[in-house]
This record gives C-alpha cells, structure tokens and sequence, in this order.
C-alpha cells in the first residue's frame, strides 16, 4: 500500500536563524523499506527529517510528497500520511498509555467529531503491535525507559501513516532495548509495509537494520545505497574524519565498522 | 537474532480501548455535572440568604420581574448582578488560568502569576480612577494592557524558543512591578475608599452593577466557544511542540489564537471585579485532581473556577464578623497552595 508514495526533497536548503543547515539538498527516500540517516554532530539529520515533516520551512527548494509540496499540504491531511516521532517528546503528567497513544489519533479528527470505532481500532493495534497492551492503563510516568519508548512508537503508529520517520528513537536506552525498538520497527516495515526513515547515531545498528543507508555531510547526502555500498572506509573517512576498518559482521553478514583511535591498534594501518 | 519468528502477542481489543475511553468520559461528565449542579446551588443559596432571608420563590418571583417589597431592590438590585458576576468572572478566570498552564505546561504559568491579570488590574484602575472612563472603555483598556503584557513577557522570555521557567520568573517580576503601579494610581487618587483598592489589588464584587457584567458575558459568550474549538490542538501540544505539529497542529496559529482568546477573557472578568487572587491559578490543578489526567481541563476548569469565586464572595461577605472581599478569601486558599505546588514541582518536575 505504501509503494504508491513518493517522498522527494529537491535542492532544499534549510536552516534556523542565520545559521543554513541544509544546503541544496537533493534526496529521493527510497519507499517500502528501512533508510538510516546517519552523519556527524550538526550535520543536518534532524533538520532534514523536520524539513520533511513540514515542521521548518525551507529557505530554497522544496519537499515534495506524492507531487505535492509538503509546506504547501494542509497540516492535518500530511500528518495522515508521514508521521514523524521527534527526539524528546513530552508527556503530559499522569496520562495512561491508552490515552497517550489515543492522541496519535489526532490528524484522522475533526474539531468536534466524535472517537469513532476505528480510533478505538488503530489504538488497540499500535498496542498490540509494540507490546504495551498490557500497559495501556499505566501512566506514562512509572514506564522504564525502553517501555516508554515503545508507547512513543505506538503513539506514531496510531497515527496510521505509510511513512513514519523517527529522529534518533534509540537515544538514552541500553543495547537490549536499541535492539528491541529496531527490531519492532524492522516488524512493522516488514508487516504493514510502512516505509520507515530513521535517523541513528550508532553506525553498526545502522548497517545492521538499513535496507538504504544515507550517509549526510554539510548539510548533503554523500552516499546513499545499501549498507554495503554505503558504509566503506573511504565513506567513513570523508563523513565523520575517522579512520577505520570495515569487516564483514559474521552473526548478519552486514557490514561492522570498527573505528580506530591514537591508541590501543594493534593491526597497521 | 533468533527471532526470526515473533514471539506470541498480548493483544488488545478495540473493546477495551472503546471501554476505558469511556470509562475517563462518565468520570468527567459526572465531575462537570456535579460542579455545575453546585454551582447553581451555591447561586440560589448567595440570593436568598443575607442580611435578610427570602425564599427561593421570593427570589424567583424577582427575577421574573415581579415587585415584591424589599426583596426586589436587595436581591434585584444588589445580590442578584452580584452573583452573576461571580459566575461569570469565575467561569472566565477558570478557563483562561487553565488554558495558560496547559499551553505552557507548567501550573505557575497562570495569567494571574505571570502578570496579565496585574497588567489588566493596573489598567483598568489607570483607566476607572484617574481617567474616569465608562465601562467598556475600561474593558477595552484592560484588555490591551493584557495582551501588551502578555507579549511583553512572552518577548522577554524568548531566547530560540520560550522556556516555561524563565517566563514564570519573568512574569513575576513584571507582576510586581504592576502591582505597585496600582498602589501608586491608587494612592493618587485619595478620595477613593478602601473597597475601590482592595477591588484592583486583590478583586471584590463589592458594588457589581449590570453595566459591568454584561461586557464580561458577552467576551465570556464569544470567547469561551473559540477556545473550545481549541481544546484537541491544546490537548496535543502537549507532547512538544515538534510532536504536535508532526500530529497536524498548526501550533503557532493555535498559540496566538489561544493566546488572545484567554487574555480577552481573563481581562474582561478583571476590568469587572479585580484580579480575584488566585483563581485563574487554582482552577485548573484543582480540576484536573478531581477530573484525571488526560481529559480536556478547559469545562471543569471553568466550573472548578466559578464554584470558588461563588462560594468565597459568599463566605467573605457573611462567614465573618467584618465583611472581606472576595480576593482576600481566595487568596487565602491560594497562597499555601501555591506554596505547596511549588514544593511538589521540585519534587517531580510535573506539569500540571
């Protein structure tokens, strides 16, 4: 269902005060699967995934959905088709996880319409779907942290879009739980067919569950293809400045890149 | 990696879901009911119980228009626009406190702590005592200063984006700094009494004639709908500002209308009876212990902020030996309240 769609950015430029981050950006998102952003500090990855969700406005070029520019898209008919899971969201003090996932609900609602059953439906699956049903009369508050993550993800889910993109979903949890989430976001791209874009920090997880990976410097896509093509010593060098060596993960025969700092090498160079 | 096959899922039914929702809904219908039936009751009872006593079908039989001696020029003339009054001021200082600290997420962020019910007071004292102005000029006068103070403070605070702590301290200061400017129009003007001060320091419905009601329904009438309309886009702008507007908030269009819909409504009701203390601040923490999280607070806010202006004018005037105004009464459960709400913030970092 989610093939049909087309997420371009062309020669987009983007920034926040005087400051550009984006600069003439072009990027096709590939549809259907799982593209990592992954870039330096300040590189532009959460600006481009704002850009796209309509949340900045760009200073050139544009962000095109389906043909339709997204900034000239009415807000509310955007949000029923990309969703966007940004970096710290809030919760409010006290709300149940049922309720918190409800609002994910939000752009499928009028100003006075009544919750309909198929509200009701798309919660009970978004729980379903992370797990958290058993949650779902919990506050928020008392989650630990990788729970709370999952309802975030829920609470996206119920939004019910074809494209979700996600900015750094795995920050602040431990290694079982990074693994946890990415694989439920590698189950619903495989189940559902959402199309998902996810900005990481962790290169390795990146190449493990990227079907395209996107390498961003300066504000640029430097590469973009699997991660095999994309995650190369000479593409490691030119994006983040670091030597490294780039062997073959033998538990997912994906690329594993292992950075090589001043001290404790022992192979040459 | 070994799972390649999911694991079995707990699964949820939209049954259920549809069930809690509704569950949340009853226990917030039977809250709004309950506070409004209140509401009502403590109305009839400030109308017949005074000085004088008159029964509820003296009172009505006033209201309907009939001449019955004495009562009609107590209750017709004194009880009754007072009362309404305090309806209404209550209603506009309970939405208004609320729909503040929802937008801003924290509960110190109400108009009557950040400045604009001092800004609105300070104006419409100016505007009353030195400029001798009529009604709906000072509404108007009031309702500017609102506003200006409103963006004073939100303009002060804004350093790439505003900061709930930093407008809190901000309006504070500007807050004092309009409270005196009161006590100096006021001081200036030595032939006004004691009961004129205490109305633009702490709010009284000492004297409430109908001229000054009605432009407080009417803002209550047109405003209070505008931020119901609102009330789904202030309830997701909860999750941050990103997060919402990834939900299909506009949310700076809603911030300005909400803005201006809550000032309007809190500067009307100041221009009428004084910044009540404390109401516009205790309304919604109040109503959202006893409606629970995750509702909309505007509605029992409102009520929660009504029954208290109601109830305290009703204990100033006749609980006590002297006659107190209604500020002083609601100041008195406020202030250790905040005080109290201040202690738990630190505890929790909550927000509402």
């Amino acid at each position: 269902m989610t093939t049909a769609h087309t997420l371009n950015a062309l020669d987009l430029t983007v920034g926040y005060g005087d400051r550009t981050v984006v600069e003439g950006l072009d990027l096709q998102v590939p549809m259907g699967g799982i593209s990592v952003i992954v870039g330096a500090n300040a590189c532009g990855k959460s600006t481009l995934l704002r850009a796209m969700s309509r949340l900045l406005a760009p200073r050139g070029g544009q962000v095109v959905l389906d043909g339709r520019a997204v900034h000239q898209t009415p807000a509310k008919e955007l949000a029923r088709t990309l969703g966007l899971l940004p970096q710290s969201p809030t919760a409010p003090e006290g709300i149940t996880v049922a309720d918190l996932v409800g609002r994910g609900r939000h752009p499928h609602q009028g100003l006075f319409s009544r919750w309909t059953p198929a509200d009701d439906q798309a919660v009970a699956d978004a729980l379903t779907a992370t797990e958290t049903a058993a949650l779902a009369d919990r506050p928020v508050d008392e989650l630990s942290g990788g729970q709370r993550q999952r309802v975030w993800i829920a609470m996206a889910l119920a939004q019910q879009t074809d494209i979700l993109l996600l900015d750094e979903p795995t920050t602040f949890l431990d290694v079982s739980h990074q693994l946890e989430v990415l694989d439920l976001l590698t189950d619903l791209n495989r189940s559902r067919g959402t199309t998902i874009v996810i900005v990481l920090h962790d290169l390795n997880l990146a190449a493990r569950y990227a079907d395209h990976l996107i390498a961003l410097t300066d504000g640029r896509v430097h590469a973009l293809g699997t991660p095999a093509e994309v995650l190369t010593e000479d593409t490691i060098r030119a994006v983040f400045g670091l030597d490294s060596r780039v062997v073959v993960d033998p538990t997912s025969n994906k690329p594993l890149m292992l950075p090589l700092g001043r001290h404790h090498t022992t192979t040459e160079r | 990696m070994t799972a390649l096959q999911a694991p079995p899922r707990l699964g949820i039914t939209a049954g259920e879901i549809a069930q809690g929702r509704r569950r949340r809904t009853a226990r917030r219908r039977l809250v709004v009911g309950v506070l409004a039936a209140l509401i009502v009751a403590a109305f009839i009872v400030s109308l017949c119980v005074g000085q004088t006593t008159y029964s509820p079908r003296e009172v009505l039989g006033v209201i309907l228009g009939q001449d019955i001696d004495g009562a009609s020029f107590t209750v017709g003339r004194l009880r009754l626009p007072r009362a309404t009054l305090a309806v209404i001021a209550g209603l506009c200082f309970g939405i208004g406190g609320v729909t503040f600290q929802t937008m801003l997420r924290n509960p110190l962020a109400s108009p009557d702590i950040i400045g604009i019910s001092a800004g609105a007071s300070a104006a419409a004292a100016f505007a009353i005592i030195t400029l001798g102005l009529g009604a709906t000029q000072v509404s108007i006068f009031a309702i500017i200063a609102g506003l200006g103070i409103a963006l004073l403070v939100y303009g002060l605070s804004f350093k790439g984006g505003v900061v709930g702590t930093r407008l809190i301290l901000i309006g504070i200061g500007i807050a004092a700094m309009l409270d005196s400017l009161t006590a100096y129009v006021l001081s200036k003007a030595a032939q006004w009494d004691l009961q004129e001060a205490s109305r633009w320091l702490t709010g009284s419905l000492n004297g409430a004639r109908w001229s000054e009601v009605v432009p407080v329904a009417i803002a209550l009438a047109v405003l209070a709908p505008v931020l119901l309309t609102q009330s789904r886009n202030l309830s997701t702008s909860q999750l941050g500002d990103d997060a919402a507007a990834a939900l299909g908030v506009r949310v700076e269009r809603t911030r300005i209308i909400v803005i201006i819909a809550a000032v309007g409504l809190i500067a009307f009701a100041t221009a009428a009876a004084g910044p009540i203390a404390f109401v516009a601040f205790l309304s919604g923490p109040i109503a959202a212990r006893i409606v629970g999280p995750g509702a909309s607070l505007l509605i029992p806010s409102a009520l929660v902020g009504s029954l208290l202006v109601v109830t305290a004018d009703f204990l100033g005037q006749y609980a006590f030996n002297v006659r107190y105004p209604v500020g002083v009464i609601t100041g008195v459960l406020g202030a250790p309240y905040l005080v109290y709400l201040i202690v738990r913030t630190n505890r929790s970092g909550g927000s509402l």
